[in-house]
């Protein structure tokens, strides 16, 4: 632990809160349509665009109509993203002459990232051509990041609407999702992180000769500008399998500082955001602390447990920071707070082997995620997650105040209480019975590399990382085999973790999704009752406390037996497994 | 207000009868309802059988080497924890049955004269059957009066032994079936259908036996059911888990694991708290017509309380005596006291007394050639003449005019006094003898004692107050500013009332009202809350949601507390099952793995080290956590019975001390209670 490590944490905590009103406040001006900076730009191109998707009038939707366009958005993306990996020899842009994607493993690419997941079974820089990484998984980047700011923002509607059933119109918030909140930002992030040394090109690879004498390959490609989307998206799929532990994709201390803040930025806006619908900020900000405090939680736990020697180093009689699988380049706290952030949010990226943490570091971004991805959580998803754990909360602490609960004023009831339990426990069940399927059956051995604890934490945060969505790796769990051969020659997926995996993704992203739209559309229009002495209040201290509570208890209730079979054990005992 | 004797929480002739009834309660038909019970009980089952298959020494997988001691505890601890949960309801219900068994008595077959000259058995009376009862009989049924007044014991529904006056037309004209009249005689008709009548909808509700849930209940219940969903697929998978760690547990482990993770304490409670509520209802005389009533009064936010009978005493008093120039205040007592002696009213009894205070007694006049003038609507004036001196006493204006007919002088301090009075909130009563205006008598409402502190918790729990009264603006400004209450409707009638209770309730308000006239039944039903009064017509009785039966419409208060303090108790028991689930890991979770990945030679592994409580051996662990989770229930019985205490706080302040009490406690509690059971099973009996 440094000073400059803890200065760090401090900095990106001020910057954020900084950021957060603004943004969010850009956010709330563009879904409630009035004019910003950019109207002048792209009002012309917001139009057609609206007009070609919505029709010239776009008309409300209710839950229902809201869910189905984003169903079959989905879908057809999925479609279309998949049909792009399975025909990457006749596409252009291929300089490596890489072939097609083999099924499964296309399915467990479609699925995660139209899910907005950015799980990487796939190597990127050793498989897929420039063409597919800008058509299929850049521009999908864009669409789910775009479809996960829409749904959050057609909750808070649900939420706020005081009267009517309509929670918009997808179209219209998917085109400006996209127009106005993920392309400015992207471009202006695609532009600092190749200022600062990041690649953009569509060159082919370079060949040269390493000082040992060996040869190497290196990949190139348009990384810069599919950096900027994964992070800002949540998706979190980089150019190459490794992530920002490559230089050409996070080339300084300050690149990797920034993307922290990347990452974070825009699902915290959206606090800010959904305070300003509901017409009282301060709800909006209960919802902040509530993610900051348990963001700075997991950094208070695995920043200390990283700049400890890990097993091994003790083993081999060596101190300091664990810097095993680390960036020599950047300092423990940078890879902490990246893996810390990465997980909190739904995103993924990393610029570290998580599974060379120790034990209890390495239990933290698993923690993170068994949250529901609801610490700042994926664009919109994490939102409308955090809703569904606000509803819980309320509901148990409204009967303890002795009223029917409510939350802005309207009533939660059976059926709210029933949906809510829906998008909340159908993650962890598909999370617990993926892993235990995985671990107990040979389809699902032959993916796991190691035996005992880490073994099963491989799974375990296989499954963790894509039912939330999140996409980050414990390395060690693999779909995809892959010989070293010129063009990807038998090349081959493994069916069950790819095609488990997939599913994984798919229901932990719609399910969830389709469980918020109909709470809210249920909130929508429904009477409101006056706030008063007897009401309790839900922008308070002691509300953030008890949400903060609820949300762990949950969690852990749920995890805790798996835990202790992975990260927990390892951190209880020096010995090495 | 006459209290029927409550029935103490736990009374042998309540608990013998249900220590057997719960026990036909394990009924699985039954038990399906509740799905957090129906798992322990399925559970139980399992156990059981793995027992017996151990026993008759079958071959069964998944025993893990546990001996037949060890399940056979588990089973029989989970029996107990079943048939605990059956208890507590069937402790609730024996408290409502005791109530119902009296009731019952009342219910006899008399025998009804119909008019037309027929008799029937009272219970083949339909409505619109017309029945004649004398003095002493029974009323075979209820219905109106619709001839006839008489005085009437309604003590078998009210518990209140002095008798009623119910008559023929107004708003005294509803009888109740099982009531006796004692005086006089008078024609019902009925209206009500054999064994729908008051006194079977008493009975059934004092019983539970139509026990509906109410809204919050079956919310609560959906996500206590996906609780124990998320705990079963915990235990379900964890299996495999440790068989990925080489490490077997058994299956009655496994189960003793899920039973201790379920909800199961508020599981076994929910019930028993919905029957409690209710039966706290009754024994304050009120009877909620459904569930969902007593709810919807914990929500209430809105009172509208009418000003006489609940924030005044019954009738204003004479309070002062004050003189004009050139009067001497006992000169004006006197006057007053003899222009009243034959006003029978309370306003003219009062005066009467107020004066005693001058040293004036109470006189018989009826001699001396004293004559009584009356009050009437055209003079509004009431007096007497005595000695040939003309004494009135009467509205100020009357006064006025009847003092200056006689050509008279009207002090200019008389305006000012009137307009002092009436500003205050009082009403001013002018007393002359002949053209001499003498004083001013003010006539006050008298508040009820400690009202004001009661508007002050009710605006705590966030209950605001509206006094519905028929006075003039000013004087109702005047009283609702003396009682405290929030806002008020003067000159009110019953559409103005209505349309009030609309627009409050289109503002969010959630609201509780009292009534008892047929006018009143659009309110009543408009209201989210409505109190009939059981003195009330048959109109307001059906348009209300709740009945009070002492007719006291200062209860409404006590109602809304009761319907927090049902919520309450189902909330803070919620949270302290749940919270109750951490001490059961670190008590069951290091026992079942605490030889996972030990090293070689070593008896214990690393998550050893999380038995912090440190207890004896691996199944007195478990079993200790069982037996805590088992006997927490009989020990929260009593509370879910009496609910928890309810405290008039705000909501932030209630919420911060449930939070404490049963978060908090809930969290350390199980810790102390599985800690004791485990020195008394693992140091004593060396399991």
């Amino acid at each position: 632990m440094t000073a400059s490590g803890w200065l760090q944490i401090g900095l990106l905590l001020v910057l954020l809160t900084g950021i957060t009103p603004l943004l969010g406040g850009y956010i709330h001006r563009v879904f409630g349509g009035e004019r910003v900076l950019l109207t002048h730009a792209l009002g012309p191109a917001e139009r057609r665009l609206s007009a070609l998707l919505a029709g010239r009038e776009p008309a409300g939707q209710d839950w229902k109509g809201y869910a189905g366009s984003v169903l079959m958005f989905s879908a057809v993306c999925w479609l279309a993203l998949f049909l792009i990996l399975r025909t990457q020899s006749i596409q252009p842009f291929n300089p490596q002459g890489f072939r097609s994607g083999p099924w499964d493993l296309s399915f467990n690419t479609a699925s995660s990232l139209v899910s907005n997941t950015g799980w990487q079974f796939y190597a990127g820089d050793t498989t897929l051509s420039n063409f597919a990484q800008m058509a299929g998984i850049a521009v999908n980047g864009f669409l789910s990041a775009a479809v996960g700011v829409a749904t959050g923002i057609a909750v808070a509607r649900g939420f706020a609407n005081r009267s009517g059933k309509e929670l918009g119109n997808f179209w219209v918030d998917l085109t400006r999702a996209l127009l106005y909140v993920l392309l400015p930002l992207a471009i202006v992030g695609s532009v600092f992180l190749v200022s600062e040394g990041a690649i953009q090109t569509l060159a082919g690879n370079v060949h040269l000769s390493t000082l040992a004498g060996g040869s190497q390959t290196l990949a190139l490609g348009p990384v810069a500008s599919q950096k900027a989307i994964m992070l800002l998206g949540s998706a979190g799929a980089g150019f190459y399998a490794v992530n920002s532990t490559i230089p050409f994709e996070d080339p300084s201390g300050v690149a990797n500082f920034v993307q922290v803040l990347m990452i974070l930025a825009i699902p915290a806006a959206l606090t800010a955001t959904y305070g300003r619908m509901v017409g009282n900020r301060r709800q909006g900000w209960a919802l902040y602390a509530v993610m900051l405090a348990m963001f700075l939680g997991a950094a208070a736990v695995a920043y200390p447990a990283e700049s400890r020697p890990s097993p091994a180093m003790r083993a081999a009689g060596a101190h300091g920071l664990n810097m095993e699988g680390k960036e020599q380049r950047l300092q423990a706290s940078d890879s902490t707070l990246m893996a810390v952030a990465a997980t909190a949010v739904g995103n993924g990226s990393t610029n570290a082997a998580l599974d060379s943490f120790t034990g209890l570091g390495g239990s933290i971004p698993m923690a993170n995620m068994m949250t529901g991805e609801v610490i700042f959580g994926s664009v919109g998803s994490g939102l409308f997650g955090m809703l569904l754990m606000v509803l819980l909360a309320v509901f148990v602490a409204g009967l303890m105040v002795g009223r029917t609960p409510e939350y802005l004023g309207k009533r939660i009831e059976a059926r709210e209480i029933k949906l809510v339990t829906i998008g909340a426990i159908a993650v962890p069940l598909i999370v617990l019975f993926m892993t235990a399927w995985a671990i107990s059956t040979r389809y699902g051995m032959r993916s796991i590399f190691n035996a005992g604890p880490q073994g099963f934490s491989e799974t375990l945060y296989t499954y963790t990382s894509q039912a939330n969505n999140n996409g980050s790796a414990f390395a060690g769990y693999v779909g995809f085999s892959q010989p070293h051969a010129p063009g990807n020659v038998g090349a081959a997926g493994v069916t069950f973790a790819d095609l488990a995996g997939g599913a994984a993704m798919l229901v932990g992203r719609f399910l969830p999704m389709l469980a918020a739209l109909a709470v809210a559309g249920s909130l929508s229009g429904k009477r409101t009752i006056a706030a008063g002495e007897g009401t309790m209040r839900t922008d308070t201290a002691v509300f953030a406390v008890l949400l903060l509570a609820t949300i762990s208890i949950v969690a852990l209730l749920t995890f805790v037996p798996a835990l202790m079979l992975g990260p927990l054990v390892q951190a209880l005992t020096p010995r090495l497994f | 207000m006459n209290r029927r004797p409550r029935v103490g929480v736990i009374r042998v002739e309540i608990i013998l009868p249900a220590l057997a009834s719960a026990a036909g309660k394990l009924r699985p038909t039954r038990m399906m309802h509740n799905p957090v019970m129906f798992t322990v009980e399925v559970g139980a089952t399992l156990t059981t059988l793995l027992w017996l298959a151990q026993v008759t020494g079958a071959s069964v997988g998944g025993t893990s080497g546990d001996p037949t001691w060890f399940t056979a505890s588990i089973a029989g601890w989970l029996w107990l924890t079943a048939y605990f949960g059956n208890l507590a309801e069937a402790v609730a219900e024996g408290r409502g049955k005791a109530q119902a068994d009296a009731l019952r008595g009342m219910r006899t077959d008399t025998p009804a004269r119909l008019r037309d000259g027929t008799t029937k058995s009272s219970a083949e009376l339909l409505p619109g059957d017309l029945v004649e009862v004398l003095a002493g009989e029974l009323i075979p049924g209820d219905g109106t009066i619709v001839e006839g007044i008489a005085s009437v014991d309604e003590a078998a529904v009210t518990g209140e032994s002095a008798p009623v006056v119910r008559a023929a037309g107004g708003d005294r004209s509803a009888v109740t079936g099982g009531t006796r009249v004692l005086s006089d005689r008078i024609v019902v008709e009925i209206t009500q259908h054999p064994g729908e009548s008051f006194l079977d909808r008493m009975i059934a509700l004092v019983e539970g036996a139509q026990r509906r849930k109410t809204p919050n209940e079956i919310a609560l219940g959906i996500l206590l059911a996906g609780l124990t969903l998320i705990f079963l697929s915990v235990v379900i998978t964890l299996r495999p888990f440790a068989g990925f760690a080489h490490t077997a547990i058994s299956i009655a482990t496994l189960i003793a694991l899920l039973v201790a993770l379920a909800p199961t304490t508020i599981g076994a409670l929910l019930s028993a708290i919905g029957i409690a509520g209710m039966d706290r209802l009754v024994a304050r005389n009120v009877l909620a017509l459904s569930g969902r009533a007593v709810e919807a009064a914990g929500d209430v936010n809105l009172l509208m309380l009418d000003k006489t009978g609940t924030i005044t005493l019954g009738n204003r008093q004479a309070t002062a005596f004050i003189p004009m120039p050139g009067t001497e205040e006992r000169e004006l007592a006197d006057a007053a006291q003899l222009a009243s002696l034959a006003d029978e009213t309370p306003e003219g009894r009062s005066i009467v007394i107020l004066a005693k205070r001058y040293g004036l007694r109470e006189r018989e006049l009826g001699d001396a050639g004293a004559h009584f003038v009356p009050f009437t609507a055209e003079t509004r004036m009431s007096g007497v003449d005595l000695d040939g001196h003309e004494l009135r006493k009467g509205a100020g204006d009357a006064i006025v005019d009847h003092v200056q007919r006689r050509s008279g002088r009207v002090p200019a301090e008389l305006d000012r006094e009137l307009g002092r009075i009436a500003g205050d909130g009082g009403t001013p009563l002018a007393v002359c003898r002949d053209e001499v205006v003498l004083g001013v008598i003010d006539l006050r409402d008298i508040l009820k004692e400690g009202i004001h502190r009661r508007f002050e918790e009710l605006r705590r729990m966030g209950v605001k107050t509206v006094m519905i009264t028929g006075d003039n603006p000013r004087t109702a400004a005047a009283i609702a500013h003396e009682a405290g209450v929030d806002d008020f409707l003067a000159e009110a009638t019953p559409e103005r009332k209505l349309a009030l209770i609309r627009q409050r309730q289109s503002e969010g308000r959630i609201v509780a009202m009292t009534g008892d006239g047929t006018n009143d039944a659009p309110a009543l039903a408009q209201a989210d809350v409505g109190v009939a009064m059981n003195s009330g017509t048959q109109a307001a009785r059906e348009a209300g949601n709740m009945v009070d039966l002492d007719s006291d419409p200062t209860k409404l208060i006590e109602i809304v507390e009761v319907g927090k303090q049902l919520l309450i108790t189902r909330g803070a028991l919620t949270t302290f099952s749940i919270a109750n689930d951490v001490a059961k890991y670190f008590a069951i979770l290091p026992a079942v793995f605490v030889a996972t990945y030990a090293s070689v030679g070593a008896g214990n592994g690393p998550l050893g080290r999380l038995n912090v409580m440190s207890l004896g051996s691996p199944r007195s662990a478990i079993l200790s956590a069982i037996v805590y989770n088992a006997l927490i229930i009989p020990t929260l019985v009593p509370l879910a019975l009496r609910g928890v205490r309810y405290r008039p706080l705000g909501a932030s302040a209630l919420l911060y001390r449930n939070l404490a009490i049963y978060g908090l406690g809930g969290l350390i509690a199980p810790f102390v209670g599985i800690k004791l059971i485990d020195l008394l099973l693992h140091g004593v009996l060396g399991a």
